[in-house]
Parts: structure tokens; C-alpha cells; sequence
């Protein structure tokens, strides 16, 4: 704020501050040229307006009030760029960036109200994390301490997409499971948590021309075991099936390096039905994990990725 | 005449313009300031105008009324940084004519939901929240994705921002405007809008 301004703000409270208090004053002293308790002259219905002092609870009340703004424009902001004796304010409100909000929590002097809370919070809490963080995914996973804080993080985190069970909804996996298009491993899961999948399957349809899809879609359904299945349409389809196996394999079993799902099994990201498949082939999915570490930081990633292993592997 | 209160009182367009004085008389002290105040017309330095799909998402944002359930303002506390992300800063807000900080939450906060969640999320929640979120008590907005935008007003928005409110938009921007618009829909800009909050802070 420049001078001018702060010069302003000062006259406008300190001069309005004064203004009540003058009017205080003139409300309190008797200028009806009428003594106390007289009638004023107005009647209604037997009912008299008699000329009566302001209420004392309430006179001294606006006095306390008048005396806590000045008490608090001393202490706290208020005055303009006058930051108050106690020097106190609730958050950095200049900063550009996030760089230069960490290191005001980490030049914490305590006046700053946030950056002591955060302070003192990341103090308290520092250790736990960092004893989660020296002891590797696959142990944690069983330390009862780190699943409950790892099940807050993925309720608060995870749950919108991979829902509140963990037990996913179409184009969202289940993680409940022992599928893992992206690999199982608690190294693979807190490299999926850490830096996010983009998983990209292209649109067959023009390539393939409509009859190609549906024998794609035919020769997909028999990996699965399907039954009833034309068995003309399975074989034209399997012809047809090395664009796929770029990424599902020769045999359809998946690939974790893209992300492609396993298509012998009966799991089915995007649905399993002869519709949802074929929609797959025509045009494509894209599937999209955010990278959380930008968002999390990695020691609160590690004790998600525990929880999240706890939960295909239960026992140790 | 006497000018005194008893006059005041038996005459309300008088009385009228008092009282929008009296009203007004703290915001002389706590809003025109701001207005002057260096922190709050400095950019962060990330951040970025809207590009022409955001700004049609924006506007859809603002038509929903999405600023009705939503906030876009994470305050200064642990509580709310721990769940949202760093607080809102003035200088992210700079550019926001106006601005949607909203004051109720019956839904979570916005102010950094961009690149939470992938664009697929949005859109199937968007459509119906309930296939993601059983528990979500928000309602759907499936027309959104059967509404192609025509892209005739996008050049003027970003000519308004421009020259009214001296976002840097180029010259380039505001001729691609409908071409960067066409043939998407409104939950493809709806979309794209949510996935730039918050972003610029860095």
C-alpha cells in the first residue's frame, strides 16, 4: 500500500472511531431541554414518551467497544501499512510462488500465523514420515499405524476416481484385485502414484472398416472363453489381431510397459460386454492417473503406496 | 427549516442517500485501497490468460452456477491447505472478471482441482457425478455434452478481457478464438476451464 493510501485508511478508521464517540457523547447528554424522566410531550392512548437516559448496559457497551478498536488497532494490522506491536498476520498475501511460500514456513518467526501452524505441524509429524519412508512399501503395507494415515490419503485423494472401496467403476480400476495393467509391484504402484499413466489405445475403426471391427471384437471374446462365438469371424479376427498385439502381445496376455490390459481374463477396465469392446476398438480409450507427487510429496506417496499394496495383498 | 434528525426522518429519499453513505463509508477504508495495492494487481508468475476453450468454460461455469456450491478460495489455515493445496494468493486472481470465490461450499473447494483428476473423471462426472461418486449429492449436467459451442462471442470475450481489464492477449489469440472453439462442446470447455485452476501457482 503506498503512503497516500495508508494515510487514508488511518484518517477513515481513526476519525470514524471518533465520530462514535462523539456520538455517544451527544446521545448521552440531555439536550431535549427537558429534564430526565419528563414527558416529551407525546401521547397515545394514555401511553407517554417521557424524555429517559440512553440505556447504561448499553452505554457501556459502546464504550468497551471504542476501547477493544483502539486495543486492536494497536496490536494487530489495521492502520494501514502500521503492521501493529505484535507485529502478527495470518498468511504471506504477497507471495508468486510456491518456492517462496516454503521458505517462509521454513523462516518461520512466528509472527506469520500460517507458516508457524505448517511449522510446527511438519516438526510434529516429520519423523513419523520420515521412519515410514526409511522402511520399504512391502513392510509398511503392514504397519497398522501407516495404513490408517495411508487409508485417510486415499480417501481424501483417491477415492473420487477409484471410489471409496478402492473397488474402481468402468475406466477406473479396481485395486482390490491381483489385475495390474501398470504392475503390481510396490515399486510399479508408488511409480504409478508418483508420476501418474497416460494410457493411450489407439482408434481402430478406420483402419479396420466395420467388418474389421467386429471381427476383432469377435477373435477378443474368445481369448476370454467366450462361447457362441462365430468361429469364421474369430479367425478373420485373429488375422487382423498383430496391430493389437503391438501392445496386448501375440498371445493378449498385456503388456505393464503400456499399460495394456491382460484380454484372456475376465477383468475388463471398460466393460467386458461385445458393446463396451467394441467401442474400445472403434475409438479408442485414453486412460489418465494424475501424478500426485507434485500434490502429495513423495513420503505421504510411499505411505499411500503401502495402502494401496495392503489391499490386493491383505496377508503378509 | 431546521436541519435535524426528526427532518432526516420525514424524508426518505434523503434518508436513502444517507444511508448509502453510512454503508459505504468502511469499504472508503477497506476495498478502494486494495484496488491501488501492488500485491493485488501483480500477476503470480505463472500465471497465464485463459485460453479461448477455458474462457467458453468459464462462462459455463458462471451459467451453471457452479460458484453456488463451489468455492475457489483455500484459506490460510493447515486444515484446508492439507486438502486443497497452498492457499489462494491475491495475484492468482488478477485477471478474474469477476471473480468466482464464491462463499459456500456445500461441494468441495475448486481453487486447485486442476490436474486432479484425469478429463475422462470429469466428463463422466460431469455427466453423472453419482457413476463416480456414490455418494455425491451433486446434480448432473448431461445436456453440457450435447451442446456444441458456436464460438461466435468467444473473439469478443477475449477483446473485453483485453482491452477492459489488460489481460495480454495477443492479437494471434483473439483471431484463432472461434477457430480454437470449433466443433467442441460445452463439456469439453467445461472441462478444459477446470483443468487450468489453480495451475498457476507454482
Amino acid at each position: 500500500m503506498t503512503s497516500f493510501w495508508s494515510v487514508v485508511v488511518t484518517l477513515i478508521t481513526l476519525g470514524s472511531i471518533g465520530a462514535f464517540a462523539y456520538l455517544l457523547w451527544v446521545c448521552a447528554t440531555n439536550r431535549m431541554g427537558k429534564p430526565e424522566g419528563e414527558s416529551m410531550g407525546h401521547e397515545f392512548d394514555g401511553i407517554e414518551e417521557l424524555n429517559s437516559d440512553l440505556p447504561k448496559w448499553w452505554t457501556y457497551m459502546f464504550v468497551v467497544t471504542i476501547l477493544f478498536g483502539l486495543g486492536y488497532l494497536v496490536l494487530f494490522p489495521g492502520l494501514g501499512n502500521f503492521s501493529g506491536v505484535l507485529n502478527w498476520t495470518s498468511a504471506n498475501k504477497q507471495i508468486t510462488s510456491l518456492e517462496e511460500s516454503r521458505a517462509a514456513v521454513a523462516n518461520t518467526n512466528g509472527m506469520v500465523q500460517y507458516d508457524q501452524e505448517v511449522s510446527d505441524a511438519n516438526a510434529k509429524f516429520a519423523p513419523i514420515f520420515e521412519a515410514f519412508a526409511a522402511q520399504p512399501v512391502a513392510e509398511l503395507a503392514y504397519n497398522e499405524e501407516a495404513i490408517k494415515i495411508g487409508k485417510r490419503l486415499f480417501l481424501q485423494n483417491c477415492s473420487q476416481c477409484h471410489g471409496s472401496d478402492a473397488g474402481g467403476t468402468t475406466g477406473f480400476p479396481n485395486l482390490n484385485d491381483d489385475k495390474w495393467n501398470w504392475g503390481g509391484s510396490p515399486e510399479k504402484i508408488k511409480e504409478t502414484i508418483m508420476h501418474g499413466r497416460v494410457a493411450a489405445m489407439a482408434a481402430w475403426g478406420d483402419v479396420l472398416g466395420d467388418e474389421g471391427v467386429d471381427a476383432v471384437v469377435e477373435y477378443v471374446l474368445s481369448l476370454s472363453g467366450r462361447r457362441g462365438l462365430d468361429v469364421k469371424l474369430v479367425e478373420l479376427g485373429k488375422s487382423k489381431f498383430g496391430l493389437c498385439a503391438a501392445c496386448h502381445g501375440p498371445d493378449g496376455t498385456g503388456n505393464e510397459m503400456f499399460g495394456a490390459p491382460d484380454l484372456t481374463d475376465q477383468t475388463w477396465l471398460y466393460g467386458g460386454s461385445r458393446l463396451a469392446i467394441e467401442e474400445s476398438v472403434r475409438n479408442g480409450r485414453a486412460g489418465v492417473m494424475p501424478a500426485w507427487d507434485p500434490i502429495l510429496g513423495e513420503d505421504k506417496v510411499h505411505v499411500l503406496s503401502a495402502y494401496v499394496f495392503r489391499l490386493s495383498n491383505p496377508n503378509k | 427549516m431546521k436541519f435535524n434528525h426528526e427532518f432526516l426522518e420525514k424524508n426518505i429519499g434523503l434518508m436513502a442517500v444517507f444511508i448509502v453513505i453510512a454503508i459505504s463509508w468502511g469499504g472508503l477504508a477497506q476495498i478502494t485501497p486494495l484496488l491501488f495495492s501492488k500485491e493485488i494487481v501483480t500477476p503470480v508468475q505463472g500465471l497465464k490468460p485463459y485460453t479461448a476453450l477455458e474462457m467458453e468454460g468459464r462462462d459455463v461455469y458462471i451459467r451453471e452456477g457452479c460458484n453456488s456450491c463451489h468455492s475457489q478460495m483455500i484459506r490460510p489455515f493447515r486444515a484446508e491447505t492439507e486438502r486443497y493445496g497452498h492457499y489462494s494468493v491475491a495475484g492468482e486472481s488478477v485477471w478474474e472478471h469477476p471473480f468466482l470465490w464464491g462463499s459456500k461450499r456445500t461441494g468441495p473447494d475448486l481453487a486447485r482441482v486442476g490436474g486432479r483428476y484425469s478429463d475422462e473423471w470429469h466428463r463422466v462426472h460431469l455427466i453423472d457425478p453419482r457413476a463416480v461418486v456414490p455418494e455425491s449429492n451433486m446434480p448432473g449436467f448431461p445436456w453440457l455434452n450435447e451442446t456444441v459451442l458456436d464460438g461466435k462471442q468467444t473473439a469478443k470475450k477475449l477483446t473485453v478481457f483485453k482491452d477492459m481489464f489488460g489481460v495480454p492477449y495477443t492479437d494471434e489469440d483473439i483471431a484463432n478464438a472461434e477457430a480454437d472453439v470449433a466443433g467442441k462442446t460445452e463439456l469439453d470447455a467445461l472441462v478444459a476451464y477446470l483443468q487450468s485452476l489453480g495451475t498457476a501457482l507454482k
